[in-house]
């Protein structure tokens, strides 16, 4: 049970902050489709950082420490990429759509080239004298709970779930996430935010600069995709960078329009998708779905379960949801509407 | 020398050649309700956008309270504490009314909102100046009435004390306009300077107490209204006498032209037709016109009758034959002419030329065609004709572009056309919208004489003063279904309004 709720989470969590991405520049008015390169790029980025700064000798002592230098290099790189699309969709008005596509090329081509370049390999690794677990990970050890170890009581479950095996990025994508919903909806410019992403003019009557919001939303995006891209790259890949990252940005989009571009929903969504996807790889390792096993199906159909469920789901909720008035809509103060 | 509130002192503005503002001086003092009256075009809304902030004057200047100020963008109008109600509101849909007024002008602390004080304030002006909404609905929710008051509460929250009005009447019912003139008399009683922007002279003459007119982008007087007449005004106002009734005989209709039984048209959502169960007939020789405020069902119900739409159940004959499976096409044919709502998206190819869009409902004719081929000069000798009948002024005559001609000349060329066509039923929807005094009163005589030439009209308006003028009979839509049917003779616009709104409805029997 600890298992599996571990391993949803390292699914949920980069798909819930990507979605996350995703709305900051919906709700300004900017479609993002580009989530799935940003995470390429983040993942390339953050993997890169940490093996420069590791191969400086900064390091293993001050474990921590690199990794919050780490996530904010990732951050920062992040929100500078997203520029690119902000260029396009705001001032040269291009489809926001192609611009996220021509993106979403762009980001594994790149990374790839970088990292033969780099590595003269496919893949971009940490010197393999540490790992991500040795690093980063907390266990129960570190909090003096280690009589917790194998106890399958409920206490036990929550401890292990909180306190093994534990990476800090979770815990500050879980803080980002809700300090940014709480931004979103509670302060002036949330407001404006989503103001810019319903009707421009109107935002633009009242003398606010859509140009500005519609760069922030998108920059913000980029920040927070990044950032996905790491988590992903950290937790899921063993501080891998490939150019790949597994269609998470786009299974993000699909989350964001299933949670109806509104966080607490879309938390809920990425705690099913997640969920699904844990099931895909992993179902052998979890005890009360022992029977997935015995059905003798070829694990690959499991594998396929998540992205078909979105299918259904997308095909059967979409027509519900609703999405940013003005998103995709280049702002053009003359237009007529 | 008097004290003015603001002052708009000699304003010019050329847009590449085309004197917008000429010279124009507005003088508005403080607690006054001043109307700017003017057809379409006469500059009005350029010289509110000088005053705005949208656009800058090439000369002239503008003064508050006696001080030269510079308006830039919106953002200095608000801090000069002008503020504007648009034509079309500028609201967010999906947004409360609380989140709607007080968006760009957001009580903070450590950027957070603070809801509850922003409420209070918001409740209180809106029990000093008597505008009842309700903060917590969606805007998308509440009636024109309300969003429109959701706009005033706007600008009385940024303490605004200029108030500009564009156009504010043209979407409300007659009982929400008295309600709304109410809320500018009280606004201007509290010290409030309004500029009311409007061509219905007779909202003018209960509510403001100067205007001033400009016509074809001059200035040409202000006057008090207490001294002057509706007469005199639209005679400034459009540079020659006006008849505001259209004088008409008695009608007298014989056959049935148009039949329509049961007709329901779904729309698209669940549960809802937008057309519900109508029946009517129009006979020829008559002026039947449906009225009710937009989005009742009268657009859908014209798109079924023309074939836009697909006609769900029931029957509609056109001189008994049944057109519920033909194409427009055949439809047009048969004997329907067409004076489209919209008229850029189904009236005309905008960048066609002006000749090629007048026969673009008879090119297959052999008139204008042989072998497939346009015969250009018959098109244009047959488009001189109409231009030159119904005084369609362009800037190359046949070989003008549609889309670089005035509002007013696009929608004589879709007259044109349709009315020269040899047709049973002429279907006119809003076939004066945006147009000015002078053109309708010449597009309400074409009509007349249309009917008196024996065809059937069915018009749809929503004007009431069209209708009361132009009708011989009325049908008031309300949520899709006919609740009413009237003689222009026997009601009072107070009444169509009640059943416009949909506080009353007559019974089956009834009709």
């Amino acid at each position: 049970m600890a298992y599996f709720i571990q391993q949803t989470m390292v699914f949920c969590i980069p798909l819930m902050i990507v979605a996350l991405a995703g709305v900051f520049a919906e709700r300004s008015g900017i479609i993002n489709i580009a989530l799935e390169g940003i995470m390429v790029f983040g993942a390339f980025i953050g993997v890169l950082t940490l093996r420069l700064l590791l191969a400086l000798r900064f390091g293993p002592e001050q474990g921590q420490l690199l990794l919050i230098i780490v996530i904010i290099v990732t951050i920062i790189m992040g929100g500078v990429f997203a520029l690119l699309l902000a260029y396009a969709s705001i001032n040269l008005k291009a489809d926001q759509t192609i611009g996220g596509t021509a993106l979403n090329l762009l980001a594994p081509a790149l990374v790839l080239f970088l990292v033969l370049m780099i590595n003269q390999q496919n893949d971009l690794n940490i010197d393999s004298k540490y790992t991500a677990a040795n690093l980063f990970m907390f266990f129960l050890e570190d909090f003096g709970l280690e009589a917790f170890k194998n106890d399958t009581s409920f206490l036990g479950v929550i401890v292990n779930v909180l306190f093994n095996k534990l990476y800090l990025t979770n815990l500050y994508a879980i803080l980002i996430y809700v300090g940014l919903s709480i931004v979103l909806y509670k302060t002036k410019f949330g407001l404006r935010l989503r103001a810019c992403g319903e009707n421009p003019h109107a935002a633009d009557s009242l003398g606010i600069n859509v140009v500005k919001m519609r760069y922030i939303g998108t920059i913000i995006s980029g920040c927070l995709a990044s950032f996905g891209g790491f988590i992903y790259a950290l937790t899921a890949a063993g501080c891998t960078s490939n150019g790949d990252v597994a269609g998470l940005g786009f299974l993000a989009l699909a989350v964001m329009i299933f949670g109806n571009w509104k966080p607490v929903s879309i938390f809920l969504a990425a705690l099913l998708f997640g969920a699904l996807k844990c099931i895909s790889v992993g179902y052998q390792y979890i005890d009360f779905l022992s029977f997935l096993t015995e059905w003798n199906i070829s694990s690959h159909a499991y594998r396929v379960l998540p992205y078909f469920i979105t299918l259904v789901v997308l095909a059967f909720t979409s027509k519900r949801s609703r999405a940013p008035k003005a998103e995709g809509i280049p702002y053009d103060k003359e237009a007529r509407y | 020398m008097e004290n003015y509130a603001i002052e708009m002192l000699n304003i010019t503005k050329n847009f590449s050649g085309n004197l917008a503002n000429d010279n124009i001086t507005l003088q508005v003092k403080k607690g006054e309700i001043h109307a700017l009256l003017g057809e379409n075009g006469a500059g009005k809304s350029t010289l509110m956008s000088i005053l705005f902030g949208l656009y800058r004057a090439d000369n002239g200047v503008i003064k508050k309270d006696g001080e030269i100020i510079d308006v830039k963008d919106p953002k200095d109008a608000t801090r000069f504490k002008i503020g504007m109600v648009h034509q079309h509101f500028k609201l967010i849909e999906n947004f409360s009314v609380i989140d709607n007024i007080i968006l760009g002008a957001e009580t903070t602390k450590y950027g957070f909102i603070l809801k509850k004080e922003s409420k209070e304030k918001v409740k209180a002006l809106s029990e000093q100046y008597g505008l009842h909404v309700d903060l917590d609905a969606i805007v998308e929710n509440i009636t024109v009435g309300m969003q429109q008051r959701v706009e005033i509460l706007k600008m009385l929250y940024r303490e605004n004390d200029i108030l500009i009005f564009d156009e504010p009447t043209a979407v409300l019912t007659p009982q929400e306009i008295e309600e709304l003139l109410k809320i500018m008399k009280n606004l201007a009683n509290s010290g409030k300077s309004i500029i009311f922007i409007t061509h219905k002279i007779n909202e003018i003459l209960s509510v403001a107490d100067r205007c001033s007119v400009l016509r074809k982008g001059k200035y040409i007087g202000t006057v008090n209204i207490s001294e002057t007449s509706k007469e005199e005004l639209s005679e400034m106002m459009v540079g020659r006498k006006v008849n505001f009734v259209t004088e008409k005989k008695e009608s007298s209709p014989t056959d049935v032209v148009l039949e329509v039984e049961n007709l329901c048209v779904s729309s698209g959502r669940k549960g809802k037709n937008s057309v519900n169960d109508v029946s009517f007939k129009v006979r020829r020789g008559e002026i039947v016109c449906i009225a009710g405020i937009d989005g009742n069902g009268q657009s859908e119900l014209v798109y079924s009758l023309t074939g836009l739409k697909k006609i769900n159940s029931g029957n509609v004959l056109l001189n008994g034959v049944d057109l519920k499976r033909l194409s427009i096409d055949k439809r047009n044919k048969l004997g329907i002419a067409h004076i489209p709502e919209d008229r850029h998206k189904h009236g005309l190819v905008l960048d066609f030329s002006l000749g090629d869009n007048l026969v673009l409902k008879r090119f297959r004719e052999n008139q204008f065609q042989k072998f497939g081929f346009i015969k250009k000069e018959e098109v244009k000798v047959y488009s001189d004709q109409l231009i030159e009948k119904f005084d369609v002024r362009s800037g190359e005559g046949a070989f003008s572009i549609v889309r670089s001609m005035s509002g007013g000349n696009q929608q004589k060329a879709i007259i044109a056309r349709e009315l020269d066509l040899n047709y049973e039923l002429l279907i006119a929807v809003q076939p004066t919208r945006g147009l000015d005094v002078g053109a309708i009163e010449y597009i309400h005589k074409q009509i007349v004489e249309q009917r008196d030439a024996g065809k059937a009209v069915l018009l749809v308006s929503l004007e009431l003063d069209e209708v009361m003028n132009l009708s011989d009979r009325i049908l008031v839509m309300y949520e899709g279904e006919i609740v009413g049917e009237f003689n222009p003779k026997e009601t009072t616009v107070n009444e169509l309004g009640l059943y416009m709104a949909g506080s009353k409805k007559q019974t089956k029997e009834m009709k």
